[in-house]
């Protein structure tokens, strides 16, 4: 099963090999990571995506505890959490299918960030699933480029009742 | 008053208590030595022959005291040469701090002479490690790294040096305060988690305790005793766990595994609760996962969390430090009836092993005449030093006769490398635990092949004056891996004969030590004799032993634990 761990870590040199050798050197997949500074310029967060059984999940939260670089270990999964991903998809366009392009767009409230003459580059943001429709349904006009962040996320806080 | 940084890391050291160093200078570390040659406080530089030496001596020095062992070597080939040491202690977790000179930072990354990126070679095999890329950070990394060498579950780490860094000037202050966020291992057992070890225990008619080289990296082995005699279980131990409770304690079963005795593998494969304690299902130990314990309830005391069901699920996990658990554990007992019931309950249990070893002993012949058993000479060290030795080994067959024929009866008095299996540790080590122990005799059980590995280290023993005992238990084969080829390979002996061997007395004189022969069983005690009577100089005795002779019981890999072989 999939999971995603957000992971707070001391902002280091070195800290980001240290994670990606515990992954490969264990054997662990990572489907995607995603590091950054938090507002505290001395911890980033990192939000790992992984998958595996219950068995091998609860090695890799243990894992990353032990480094001495790891602060905290939040595997999100089975919780509320909110979690975005952002994708530039670099499109073909043509004087016929600018429209309905354009129109695609907004019902995913995507926003086309930069127009040349033969393609426009369209910045979507949203959960997997979202960038995955979106992506199916340019496919057929030709994408010509392709970037994404990988996954961020973040628990969602109790509501009181 | 400013210091360099070759000055404060010294000073740094000194407030450590660190007491010696192995080392072996070059150009990015010159300004240590430099401040080395002037010092004067109490902290000696060893000089080693070879880094990985230093590395294992190091190692010896901190297993055999459990103080951490330190090591300095120069930059680029200085630093590579300490990465099997340093993966050998990490494997068997071993407080040990290394220090590797590096280039200036300036010419970090751009493949300066002698340039090397240990940091990023060992990050996998060290606990921690660092590179020191500023002087003001110096003394904190200094004294973090120890504290993370010896805290928790303890392990090697790393520090790398600059020149700059060690060349320029800063005010020394010792930082009181540590702030390690991410780093906080867990002492006290879970109070809810000992109840139900203990009510699990009391319910169970066939205890046994599997005990492993936490025990002795805990210091716990005064309370495993206890634990064990309160309780009536009778007790194996890993090969990294031996001495961690009396080797000739009427409870004591022997070692379980591979080449663990019949009683101990039958007693695993039989109980139905086991007691793991600083032990980690290491395939060697399990045999066939799914068949390990298959009766079994399984309670682990660890105080590293991610050995918890890594291997073998178990059932009451108990996360800390192995001697605070056992002590609580120790007051948690119930007295009156429900201990004696219990008692009543496993007296049938302790008769079947009563039985078992008394049919399958270990034991072996030596007839008068014909070659020398390896198993004897081990046997007659035992007997004619009374057990009180520290011993260290190489790695193959002789690494088994060592532990299966000496008896261990205190901590910290059997250094090997088990984790890793490092041809060539059980020299430098023993030179290492000789440097800790000046007092202590210190005898490395060898083999013809591994002692080849780091003989270099005859000078040093020899320079110090270090009188380590080496025994090399002579079958002119790789030995272990021959055993392997018969038993596997149908005995296709693809390049495990050593066909030429150096004359060993030859070479420990050409050194400046001692060198004896035992070619017949009769040699054999005067042999040791004589090794034991001198206190000045290394000593290697050269025993030609029966090539033939192959370690029993053995269960081969990938097999249940009561599928041995047995003589
Ligand atoms: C550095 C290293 N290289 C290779 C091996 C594989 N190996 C394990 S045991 C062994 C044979 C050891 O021979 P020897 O030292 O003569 O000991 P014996 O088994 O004969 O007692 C070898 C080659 C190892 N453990 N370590």
């Amino acid at each position: 099963m999939r999971h995603t761990i957000s992971v707070l870590v001391t902002n280091e040199f070195g800290v980001l090999a240290r994670i990606a050798g515990l992954f490969s050197g264990r054997g662990f997949n990572i489907e995607s990571l995603c590091v950054a500074e938090t507002t505290d310029p001395r911890v980033s967060r990192m939000t790992i995506v992984t998958s595996g059984d219950d068995r091998i999940i609860e090695q890799i939260t243990k894992q990353l505890n032990k480094l001495v670089n790891v602060i905290k270990v939040h595997d999100l999964t089975g919780e509320d959490y909110v979690e975005r991903e952002l994708a530039l998809v670099k499109v073909n366009t043509t004087q016929e299918n600018r429209a309905e392009i354009l129109s695609i767009v907004d019902i995913f409230r995507a926003k086309v960030v930069d127009v040349g003459p033969r393609h426009y580059t369209i910045e979507v943001t949203g959960d997997e699933e979202k960038i995955r429709a979106i992506t199916e349904l340019l496919r057929p006009f030709g994408i010509k480029e392709f970037a994404r962040t990988g996954r961020i996320a973040m628990a969602r806080s109790l509501r009181t009742k | 008053m400013e210091k360099t940084g070759a000055e404060i890391l010294i000073q740094s050291l000194v407030d450590e208590g660190v007491d010696t160093i192995f080392g072996y200078p070059g150009g990015a570390v010159l300004p240590i030595y430099d401040v080395l040659f002037k010092f004067s406080g109490p902290l000696r530089h060893i000089l080693v022959r070879h880094e990985q030496g230093a590395v294992h001596m190091a190692d010896g020095y901190a297993r055999s005291t459990g103080r951490p062992g330190v090591v300095l070597v120069t930059s680029g080939p200085g630093a590579t040469n300490t990465v099997t040491g340093i993966a050998t202690a990490y494997m068997d977790s071993v407080p040990v701090v290394v220090f590797t000179g590096q280039v200036p930072t300036a010419l970090i990354g751009n493949d300066a002479f002698q340039e090397a990126d240990i940091v990023g070679i060992t990050r996998p095999c060290t606990k921690h490690n660092y590179l020191v890329k500023d002087i003001t950070e110096l003394a904190r990394i200094v004294r973090e790294a120890f504290y993370v060498a010896r805290t928790g579950r303890p392990g090697p780490v790393l520090v790398d040096l600059p020149k700059d860094v060690l060349t320029a000037k800063a005010e020394y202050v010792r930082p009181d305060k540590m702030e390690l966020p991410g780093y906080q291992p867990t002492y006290r057992g879970h109070r809810m988690q000992i109840k139900k070890a203990i009510n699990l225990i009391l319910n169970s008619q066939r205890p046994v305790v599997y005990a492993g080289g936490g025990v002795i990296s805990a210091n716990a082995s005064v309370e495993l005793k206890s634990f064990a005699k309160k309780l009536n279980i009778p007790v194996t131990t890993t090969l990294m766990g031996l001495g961690g409770f009396p080797g000739d304690d009427p409870l004591f079963m022997g070692m379980l595994g591979m080449h663990g005795t019949y009683t101990a593998n039958m007693a695993v494969t039989n109980t139905d609760c086991l007691i793991a304690i600083g032990s980690r299902f290491d395939d060697r130990v399990t045999g066939k996962l799914d068949e390990f314990a298959p009766f079994a309830k399984i309670i682990h005391i660890d105080i590293d969390p991610t050995s918890i069901s890594k291997n073998v699920m178990v059932d009451i996990p108990i996360v800390g430090d192995v001697r605070s658990v056992l002590k609580e554990m120790l007051d948690a007992i119930p007295t009156g009836k429900r201990l004696s019931d219990y008692k009543r309950g496993i007296k049938g249990w302790h008769r079947q092993i009563k039985d078992w070893m008394r049919t399958h002993p270990l034991n072996i012949k030596q007839p008068r005449r014909g070659r020398i058993k390896p198993q004897y000479v081990v046997e007659r060290l035992y007997a004619l030093t009374g057990g009180d030795a520290v011993i260290t080994t190489e790695v193959g067959q002789n690494q088994m006769w060592a532990a299966q024929f000496f008896r261990f009866k205190r901590p910290r008095t059997f250094l090997t490398s088990g984790g890793l299996g490092t041809m060539g540790y059980g020299f430098p080590a023993a030179i290492g635990a000789q440097v800790a122990n000046p007092d202590r005799l210190v005898i490395d059980i060898a083999g013809d092949g591994s002692i080849q590995m780091n003989i270099q280290e005859m000078a040093t023993a020899v320079q110090y004056k270090l009188p380590v005992k080496v025994a090399i238990l002579n079958n002119r084969f790789l030995g272990m891996v021959r055993q392997w080829q018969e038993l596997f390979f149908n005995r296709r002996y693809s390049h495990s004969c050593l066909g030429k061997l150096p004359d060993f007395v030859k070479l420990a004189e050409a050194y400046g030590g001692v060198g004896l022969r035992a070619e017949k069983v009769g040699d054999v005690d005067r042999v040791i004799k004589e090794a034991l009577k001198i206190k000045d100089r290394p000593v290697l005795m050269d025993f030609l032993v029966d090539p033939k002779e192959d370690v029993y019981p053995m269960v081969p890999a990938g097999e249940p634990l009561n599928k041995m072989v047995l003589l």
